[in-house]
């Protein structure tokens, strides 16, 4: 990494107040419309009209702020959150913190989109129902299943519908009663252990071994009261589990269901589909995978999929095509019903409709081997790095992301990644993300080092981690005391935010625990 | 095999020289030495079945734009749908903040590097507070009817009760996705949902089948206002207390567009308050504006419940700094998984902040000024429409920017009538008779702010041709 100079950045710092601190009494930031003459004239005031014992008695304490102020007060909040663009965002693995391209942007806020009203008749809605079914065609060629519902507000939110799709499929056989067990993955993601058990199932949590599921324990654990599987591949340390097509065979022998969380699939794309593995069902997240950029955190869409098979079960509507025309379809009587008001976020959808359009078949296959290339250059980098250790899976190769540990630094240290992470946006980088719960890789960080970075992107990252792991040894204030350059300085106690009697989760708790002590 | 000459605007590593000397310095031939852990079985080697690439901006936009025009707009057409999703007035300075590059593309940056949007967070919480008169609010999550689902499954834990209330009158969209969250009832956590009945004339929730159906099993009464179907429930307070009398907790669902005018349910001891944001401050795209808030008593029964992320102000190690932690994270299934509280995801961040923006411009009086408008508007429509013959408002009780509209007098179907307002470029309410059968041919009518007197006026003549 010669060449490579860290930045002397730092973060706007504007102290800025909580907005309820803000403002002069009688200020407005916006004026609405009154009630036109002859309308005010015909109907008396809303106070006549209005129940007497519905009608609110105190005004809400909300600020009173002219629009300037607002404005300027909301920029500034903006300026204080790096986001992906002003700041590499290599660290947040799992979450593939692509490019979202502007020109998306451009095309979701022409009035055919913000101004369209979900129930308007389908003959005025064709345009963004194109783009759907286009898309769903797009996603079908992509992993080979046969249908897909964009209803899902999230990958979480798709995960819990197949475990209502799950529910149905076995209800409908009269086996509901007895399969009662989904089974997931320990480097699977949380969201397909907890949705199942919201659904009401019981979860059994597949032990690794090596950092790969293992396939001894999954064949011991499978029965008649198996339901579902619900797994990724490669999981969220990067490993590729190449038996996946065996666990799907088991757990379609024992009369299961089989769900592929494909929120790891921009390594894959063009490369591998979910059906060839035996799959009944996967879903992408657009947000990720497919450059709807992340809003923090939303709107988001995991667009769910499956095979013929759990087709009858999808949500209701279906987009449908007949001639050139395209229909919503709630004909279906074996349809779990509704996850979701009316159709999904419909602008994530023209979002990844546009940017698969952009790329063509042989540019998501450049997507993904790009995203797999950049990740070997980075691991090849980072592993150079003394204190870096990448547990499990010893030689082999890891796909678009790994779970990399700080445990020989700590050891040697004392300083361990939360430390690290917060010294790593002194230098003007997104902060690293850790790992899901519970850490079975012990001080974890799992970057992901999509397409969208450039190889000296790549190099800067692993520079600002050889720099933080430097002085933890050489300068241990520095960690210690870190972060330096941002808006705010070091949080003094996080158990502030575990006590009821010192957290305050909104202004006025703020306030009335302030004024207590 | 691996193609070397795809040079894309969005991947700087495209370059073929640079792949190579990446390669080189790792010690690959290829990244397909590292597709070799996938076994040749479960390899796709045909060619993805996609179109060609628009590879330029300009021709991208324009093939998009050409499909989008196939739809029609709710400017170019005068619009009277609501039912869940409703035409307001988005302030410019709204659009502004959210389309703010750094909002619109953060994710989970930790405490420092993302502090703006933790900051906005908390002080979407903190107006919501204000705004529903209740001290604990949730970041947000999908839309009205999952809230209203989580709602309902927060109340069931606190109480270890397992059956909910819900009004008869209540949106069948809703009650779909609160069942998708409660049932079947095979399972093991199942909630059973009962319906209350409700009071023909007026719309009213009948107190005195609550008063016979709420028992020691009730976990919670739900009930929404405004309702469904436009009329103000203005019987917040009894319902509250009778399901406190029974040991259960009272949820309200609310628009809170209405709450300028309107009674907050915290100020008459509602538990729970639920609903959507998509009113404040967020545009309608088809649908896809929707997101789901909750909030409560900042009691530690219902932060241990709550299956959403709950953020709270704290201090750094310099005086009168701000910055923001996450309370009690372990809860969450992020934490626990398949042992935390339902789930809580990735759904509607930036439409939290939109939101928050929405709030601090419109002001205490902005928001009452707003509910007034809406309210003389619908009058002001109720009037001209009854007064077309046949034309009836379903219920007398007093509505907010919904009303249902009773056409059976006229003899027409409401799909004839909205096919002949189509016609007229005329969005007309949305057809009930599919959703209550009871009621015949009903529409439910949504009248805001955006709709001048001269709108109104073009729907009475437009109905009064069309029912002639």
């Amino acid at each position: 990494m010669k060449g490579i100079k860290l930045r002397r950045y730092h973060a706007p710092k504007y102290d800025e107040p909580i907005i309820m601190e803000m403002g002069v009494k009688g200020q407005r930031g916006i004026l609405v419309p009154p009630a036109e003459k002859k309308i005010a004239e015909a109907v008396g005031p809303a106070a006549d009209i209005l129940p007497k014992k519905a009608q609110r008695q105190t005004p809400p304490r909300l600020p009173e702020i002219d629009q300037y102020h607002v404005l300027m007060h909301f920029l500034r909040l903006s300026q204080m959150t790096l986001g992906m663009e002003t700041g590499i965002d290599i660290g947040e693995g799992t979450c593939t913190m692509k490019y979202s391209p502007k020109v998306h942007e451009e095309l979701i806020r022409l009035s055919q989109m913000v101004d369209v009203h979900p129930l308007q008749p389908e003959s005025t809605l064709q345009g963004i129902l194109q783009i759907a079914h286009e898309l769903e065609s797009f996603l079908k060629a992509i992993s080979g299943m046969d249908a897909f519902t964009f209803q899902t507000g999230g990958g979480a939110h798709a995960t819990y519908v197949n475990a209502c799709v799950t529910r149905k499929y076995h209800q409908e056989r009269g086996e509901l009663g007895k399969r009662t067990e989904v089974i997931t993955t320990q480097f699977t993601h949380p969201c397909n252990a907890a949705t199942p058990a919201t659904a009401g199932f019981k979860v059994i949590i597949l032990p690794q071994k090596n950092g790969y599921p293992d396939l001894e324990a999954l064949k011991s654990i499978v029965s008649e009261r198996t339901a579902a599987l619900h797994m990724t591949n490669p999981e969220d340390t990067g490993i590729f589990n190449p038996l996946v097509d065996e666990f799907t065979r088991v757990v379609h022998a024992a009369g299961g269901l089989c769900f592929y969380d494909q929120a790891n699939a921009n390594g894959l794309l063009g490369i591998a589909r979910a059906r060839d593995a035996g799959f009944d069902a996967c879903h992408f997240n657009l947000h990720k995978t497919f450059s709807s950029p992340h809003g923090c955190e939303g709107p988001a869409a995991g667009a769910y999929g499956v095979t013929e098979k759990l087709l009858p079960y999808l949500p209701v509507p279906l987009i449908t095509k007949e001639g050139d025309k395209y229909h919503l379809d709630y004909d279906r009587p074996r349809s779990i019903g509704k996850v979701r008001s009316f159709y999904g976020n419909l602008e994530c959808i023209v979002k990844a409709y546009a940017w698969i359009r952009s790329m063509g078949p042989e540019g998501l296959r450049t997507v993904a081997e790009t995203a797999i290339l950049n990740n070997q250059y980075l691991d090849h980098l980072l592993l150079k790095i003394k204190g870096v250790s990448r547990p499990f899976a010893e030689g082999k190769p890891r796909f678009e992301q790994i779970r990399y540990s700080l445990q020989n630094l700590l050891d040697e240290t004392g300083f361990g990644t939360h430390e690290i992470q917060n010294r790593m946006v002194d230098f003007g980088i997104q902060s690293y993300w850790l790992s899901h719960h519970p850490f079975v890789v012990p001080e974890p960080f799992t970057p992901e080092p999509c397409e969208t970075y450039s190889k000296e992107d790549i190099e800067y990252w692993a520079t600002a981690i050889e720099q933080a792991c430097k002085e933890a040894r050489e300068n241990p204030d520095m960690i210690r005391n870190a972060p330096h350059s941002q808006a705010v300085h070091k949080i003094k106690d996080f158990n502030q935010a575990e006590d009821a009697d010192r957290w305050a989760i909104t202004w006025r708790v703020y306030q009335k625990k302030k004024n207590k002590r | 095999m691996e193609r070397k000459d795809f040079i894309h605007p969005y991947i700087p590593n495209s370059v073929p020289e640079v792949r190579e000397e990446m390669l080189k310095e790792v010690g690959l031939k290829s990244v397909y030495d590292v597709y070799a852990e996938i076994p040749d079985r479960l390899r796709f080697k045909g060619r993805l079945d996609l179109p060609e690439p628009i590879a330029s901006e300009a021709r991208l936009k324009r093939h998009v734009e050409e499909i989008l025009k196939k739809n029609s707009t709710c400017k170019e057409y005068l619009n009277f749908l609501g039912a869940g999703c409703w035409q307001h007035h988005v302030p410019a300075v709204v659009n502004e903040i959210i389309n703010r590059s750094e909002f619109l593309t953060a994710y989970c940056g930790a405490n420092y590097s993302d502090v703006g949007k933790y900051h906005a967070r908390f002080e979407f919480n903190s107006l919501m507070a204000e705004l529903l008169d209740i001290d604990a609010v949730a970041n947000p999550i999908y839309d009205w009817g999952d809230v209203a689902g989580r709602s309902i499954r927060m109340a069931s834990r606190i109480t270890g009760r397992n059956e909910a209330l819900v009004p008869k009158t209540i949106c069948p969209q809703r009650l779909a996705e609160i069942r998708q969250l409660c049932q079947p009832e095979e399972m093991s956590n199942a909630i059973k949902i009962r319906f209350v009945e409700f009071d023909p004339k007026t719309g009213l929730l009948d107190l005195e089948d609550l008063k016979r159906k709420i028992s020691d099993k009730t976990a919670a009464v739900y009930f929404e206002n405004p309702s469904y179907l436009g009329f103000i429930e203005e019987q917040g307070p009894e319902i509250t207390a009778l399901a406190h009398s029974a040991g259960a907790l009272c949820v309200a669902g609310v628009d809170p567009i209405s709450l300028g005018v309107l009674t907050p349910p915290g100020s008459f001891g509602a538990d729970i308050i639920c609903g959507d944001l998509q009113p404040l401050g967020i545009n309608m795209f088809a649908g896809g504006g929707q997101s789901g808030f909750i909030a409560f008593r900042d009691e530690e029964v219902y932060i241990a419940e709550c299956p959403l992320e709950i953020y709270s102000l704290v201090d750094t190690v310099v005086e009168g700094e701000y910055a923001f932690a996450e309370v009690r994270a372990e809860r969450t299934s992020y934490g626990m998984r398949d042992k935390g509280k339902d789930w809580v995801g990735t759904a509607s961040g930036l439409w939290t902040i939109g939101s928050a923006v929405y709030l601090s411009l419109m002001g205490p009086q902005g928001m009452k000024e707003l509910g007034e408008v809406i309210v003389q508007n619908v009058r002001y429509t109720e009037n001209l429409l009854s007064s077309l013959p046949g034309v009836k408002i379903k219920f007398k009780q007093p509505n907010f920017k919904e009303f249902l509209v009773d056409f059976n007098g006229t003899g027409k179907k409401v799909a004839e009538i909205n096919a002949a307002l189509l016609e007229k470029k005329i969005f007309g309410g949305k057809d009930l008779s599919g959703e209550f059968p009871e009621f015949g041919q009903t529409a439910l009518y949504c009248v805001t702010e955006i709709h001048t007197e001269e709108d109104l006026e073009r729907l009475y003549n437009a109905l009064s041709e069309v029912l002639s």
